[in-house]
């Protein structure tokens, strides 16, 4: 058995698709992808709404659509072998990678490069300290949606949900087409993080109440769900005196936030980004460690799945050029900072592309919401290297920017990336 | 009598929302909305709005029980609910094939509803 | 097989008689069920809950203290010293997962200074092997993210931290294997006496005609004592709240860290988990609802500002779930073993809080000496120390985990991400002795949906393991007690439109 691969990525979901068919495009010889369910495509199975691919595809696609997409261009490709209901269990920084799995056993493979492409989780209960009993009923809504559309199982029959991201709004639809009642959706800033058009179609279109500036102080009921208490909060967030009310409910799904999976990133301590919780990378999607290379969620989470499929072709790219030998000029690099009004932004530094041809994209989330405003980037002289103008800003939607590879000079680093109302 | 409806416009991230006004023969004014597109938006979420439909139907000798489902074309908005229903009680046989036809002419509104993704026929034990 | 063939079959297995009943399958009537297993005996352990150790001992601080606290004489002291060492030394046959790491009490001010000196003294009175007080510079290099304002510790090294109800059923395993009979969802519902002597237990699922019960019903055993006649005591629930932390902040302490202890309380401790988490409470506030488990804000902050007093650095971002233990306090605040003065054939094992869990061991042994020497109970030849190995593939090397997978490649499959839990550990914890029932009862014994997740990807696969393997449709499968349903049937919802 022949353990070498030239690029191993780990994840079957949207960046992984698409770094192994684009490091197989860019001549790696033998890749591999380790997938820990029992198919390809990773979230998008479940996500069964539409909205995918119009960057990509130029049409609106479903999720298991978009990944139906790739999955067909993975079968007219050779060279890529694929082990899923597989999972990695360590990683070493000589890039041997050990996966687990029924079918395959215990087995150590070496990849010539690694990409990281395991994507997101869910923040959970605990990590945001609802007070309250312990019952059987309180799910992060992205794990009831597996549940609803792929294996044909409810959550509940009256489902609050926590939280106004696109999955929680799109979860008060998908239950109400389920026949499930849904009173509320919560959400404790002053405004949705979700897109507008989720509002209106998700919520509006059946009547489905959004309470702004609330969240569930409490969850009552001893075996099941009964039912939770509300509060509105104030500036600070905290629930304000005399504001609480009860809901009578058997669900509470929350859609919380999402965070990297960075768990085998640090394995290999791998330098983090505290601002996205993934790990840091260039432009060329390496991380801190020379042959790992990581793109879509696992870098910072993404609002499009087609940004996600683009990120990961950069990473596939890179990965087969390191795994040939063919990596150079990252001896020397620019850090890519946040500037003003700007909370991160992705790549984190920038080594310059091979033929310095083309452009370079940075993707950033403001700090605060914005009207009309400008995002720039400029280099240490203060010099614009780029400039986009916008109607509006929410830190909740990624903005992306390009640059041109031949307006940046590297010695003139760092590059700073800042938005201003105009 | 005219009725006002307040429309949050969706096709851009502005999120403009325009007022109109409409009584039973059609609409009579329109105001507020930013840009030609939003407004012809306004104007069909007054007199026939529509969205896409996705949802699941029962599948056999697949390897998940459930197969995602899409409209074709949008449906009129009022009957989302209505065709979802419908759909929950359809069955089928893998293999299926993205944009086979699951149901044709869904209840008579001349919109189909297509299989969203593939599925091989699977042998192995299922999850359900 | 369905749930009614199940509830059958539990029928015609159902002892009329026995020796001795004990009452409560937490962790004091596991131990007294495993050391009562060691005599010629009929042995019946009955646990109202759908599975052992449901009660105060799932939910405390999973502490084996030394011994240093309690006063010297008491009951108390006693167990608590005989139980830590009884820990260390039933480790090795029942295997269950202890770190002896040490415990420190932190003194911040003269006062502080003061109690460090009377609580060693205690502990040498008590028995406490080894315990020293150790200056700020050794605290701190043990400690290096301790409060700066530390002066002293008192350091005792046998203290440990247990995975509690890993425990209690690594007892209740060996108890079972040796013959005794354990039945969960059954609840006591009254005695059978005879002039003041007790001849017989009632239960929803029947009687059992027996010579002696053990009341180790916690919470409730104020209540099962009254039943027989004896009202000698009350219990009142006094609630703790608790914040578990990721492992991936697990360096932050090394040792189980107490603030010095005011009159008033022991006050809220940091300390690691055997499983390499971080935990930091209690409070303690007495209440009146024996079942109310629910956190509250206010608990939360308390506990919260109390750790930041000896970890001002608290990594709050890393919490991953609350959780809300009852200890049981005893009106007279010592612990209650030993016969019933009032009723014939009945020996309590009540008002154990803390040091139960460390205590635990020491209880059982007492008991069961006690119910030995009024039976007249002799030993029996062929018991069986040793617990069996239970593959837990997060601990095997890779060559174990190779034969593992070739021998059942369940053991390949990864069914919990964030704690590496293999679909053959879900399994075997199904089909033990006493077997897994439900999601969080699977949660306990193999720490499935236990990591960061807290069964965001596991929990629906869990769910469906369990369905599969008892043979049970997916939405009969409960979280906890019942009634407490993970998932609804689709077809359910939709009343007769459904075709199929």
């Amino acid at each position: 058995m022949n353990d070498f691969y030239d690029v191993v990525v780990i994840g079957g979901g949207p960046a992984g698709l698409a770094a192994a068919l684009s490091a197989r495009r860019h001549g790696a010889g033998r890749v591999l992808i380790v997938e820990r369910d029992r198919e390809l495509g990773g979230i998008l199975q479940q996500c069964i709404h539409v909205g995918f691919g119009l960057h990509r595809f130029r049409e609106e696609l479903t999720g298991p659509g978009y990944a139906n997409r790739y999955l067909r261009m993975l079968a007219d490709t050779t060279g890529i072998e694929t082990m899923i209901d597989t999972m990695v269990i360590s990683l070493t920084a000589d890039r041997q990678v050990t996966v687990v799995g029924p079918a395959v056993g215990l087995r150590t493979v070496r990849g010539g490069a690694v990409v990281l492409a395991m994507g997101c989780r869910e923040r959970t209960r605990g990590a945001i300290r609802i007070p309250g009993s312990r019952p059987a009923g309180v799910f992060t809504a992205g794990a009831a949606q597996r549940m609803v559309n792929m294996e044909g199982y409810l959550p509940g029959r009256e489902v609050v949900i926590l939280g106004s991201g696109d999955i929680g709004l799109i979860m008060a639809r998908r239950l109400t087409l389920e026949g499930c009642r849904v009173p509320a959706v919560l959400e404790i800033m002053p405004v949705s993080n979700g897109l507008t058009r989720n509002i209106v179609q998700c919520l509006d279109d059946f009547g489905i109440p959004l309470y702004l500036s609330h969240t569930v102080v409490a969850i009552r009921g001893q075996d099941r769900v009964t039912g939770v208490t509300v509060a509105r909060v104030d500036d600070a967030l905290r629930p304000v005196a005399g504001s609480q009310f009860d809901l009578a409910c058997d669900c509470l799904l929350l859609s919380v936030g999402l965070i990297p999976e960075v768990e085998l990133a640090r394995e290999v301590n791998l330098t983090l980004d505290g601002r996205t919780s993934g790990p840091v990378v260039d432009n060329r999607r390496q991380t801190s460690l020379p042959g790992f290379f990581a793109a879509g969620n696992v870098v910072h989470v993404h609002d499009l799945v087609d940004f996600v499929s683009e990120e990961g072709e950069i990473a596939g790219r890179w990965a087969a050029v390191f795994a040939a030998g063919g990596m150079g000029g990252e001896a020397r690099s620019a850090d890519v900072l946040p500037g003003e009004k700007v909370r991160s932004v992705v790549p984190q530094k920038y080594v310059g592309d091979g033929d310095h041809t083309g452009q370079c994209r940075f993707y950033l989330r403001v700090s605060q919401p914005l009207g009309r405003c400008r995002v720039t980037i400029s280099d240490r002289t203060g010099r614009r290297l780029a400039s986009k103008r916008l109607p509006v800003a929410k830190p909740s939607e990624m903005i992306e920017i390009d640059v041109q590879h031949s307006a940046i000079e590297i010695e003139k680093g760092p590059l700073t990336v800042a938005a201003e109302g105009v | 009598m005219d009725r006002q409806h307040k429309i949050t416009c969706v096709v851009c991230p502005r999120s403009c929302v325009g007022t109109i006004a409409a009584d039973g023969d059609g609409i009579k004014s329109v105001s507020g909305f930013l840009c030609k597109r939003g407004e012809e938006y306004g104007r069909a979420e007054v007199t026939s709005p529509t969205r896409m439909l996705t949802t699941t139907v029962r599948i056999n000798r697949a390897i998940l029980p459930l197969l995602p489902v899409v409209s074709s074309r949008p449906l009129p908005r009022d009957m989302l609910l209505t065709c979802a229903r419908h759909l929950a009680a359809v069955r089928v046989e893998a293999p299926v094939r993205e944009g086979d036809v699951i149901v044709k002419n869904i209840l008579g509104l001349g919109v189909d509803i297509v299989a969203a993704r593939d599925m091989t026929v699977y042998e192995g034990a299922r999850f359900d | 097989m369905t749930a009614d063939n199940r509830e059958k079959l539990a029928v015609q297995d159902w002892p009329g008689r026995a020796d001795v009943v004990i009452v409560g399958g937490g962790i004091v009537g596991c131990a007294a069920a495993m050391f009562l297993s060691r005599y010629k005996a009929t042995v019946v352990m009955v646990e109202q809950a759908t599975d052992l150790a449901m009660g105060t001992t799932k939910a405390n601080s999973g502490i084996i203290h030394a011994g240093f606290d309690a006063p010297p004489g008491s009951m108390k002291a006693r167990m608590n010293v005989r139980g830590n060492r009884l820990y260390h030394e039933l480790q090795p046959a029942l295997k269950y997962e202890v770190n002896f790491l040490g415990s420190l009490v932190v003194a911040k001010s003269d006062d502080d200074l003061k109690t460090l000196e009377g609580l060693l003294d205690r502990g040498r009175q008590n028995g406490v092997p080894d315990i020293t007080i150790i200056d700020r510079e050794r605290v701190l290099s043990r400690e290096p993210n301790l409060s700066r304002d530390v002066r002293a510790g008192l350091w005792a090294p046998t203290a440990g931290v247990i995975w509690p109800f890993g425990a209690a059923l690594a007892m209740a395993e060996n108890a079972v294997r040796n013959g005794v009979k354990v039945f969960t969802g059954c609840r006591l519902e009254g005695f059978m006496l005879d002039r003041r002597k007790i001849c017989g237990v009632r239960t929803n699922k029947g009687d059992i005609a027996c010579k002696l019960v053990i009341n180790a019903a916690g919470r409730w055993a104020d209540e099962v004592s009254r039943w027989a006649g004896d009202d000698s005591f009350s219990i009142t629930p006094r609630r703790g709240e608790y914040i578990l932390f990721d492992k991936s902040v697990g360096s932050l302490v090394n040792s189980v860290l107490f603030p010095t202890p005011t009159k008033v309380s022991k006050g809220i401790l940091v300390s690691p988990t055997v499983h390499g988490n971080i935990f930091i409470g209690p409070n303690a506030e007495n209440i009146t609802d024996k079942d109310d488990l629910s956190t509250t804000a206010p608990g939360m902050e308390e506990i919260i500002s109390g750790a930041r007093k000896l970890i001002p650095d608290l990594p709050l971002a890393a919490a991953i779930t609350q959780f809300v233990g009852l200890r049981p306090v005893a009106s007279g605040d010592d612990f209650i073993i030993g016969p019933s003065a009032l009723v014939g054939g009945l020996v309590q094992a009540a008002g154990i809080q803390s040091p139960g869990l460390a205590s635990a061991p020491a209880i059982g042994e007492l008991v069961s000496e006690i119910a030995a020497e009024r039976l007249g109970l002799v030993r029996k030849p062929g018991y069986v120390e040793e617990n069996p190995d239970r593959p837990a593939f997060a601990e095997l090397d890779s060559r174990q985990r190779q034969e593992l997978i070739a021998r059942n490649p369940l053991y390949g499959r990864i069914i919990c991400r964030c704690e590496t839990v293999s679909e053959g550990e879900i399994v075997a914890a199904i089909h033990s002795p006493v077997g897994a029932r439900t999601v969080d009862g699977v949660k306990r014994r193999t720490r499935a949906g236990m990591g960061r997740c807290q069964g965001g990807f596991c929990g629906p696969r869990v769910v469906g393991i369990l369905a599969r393997e008892l043979g049970l449709p997916l939405d009969a499968i409960v979280k906890e007690g019942p009634g407490s349903q993970l998932f609804f049937a689709r077809q359910t919802l939709r009343g007769g439109e459904s075709h199929e």
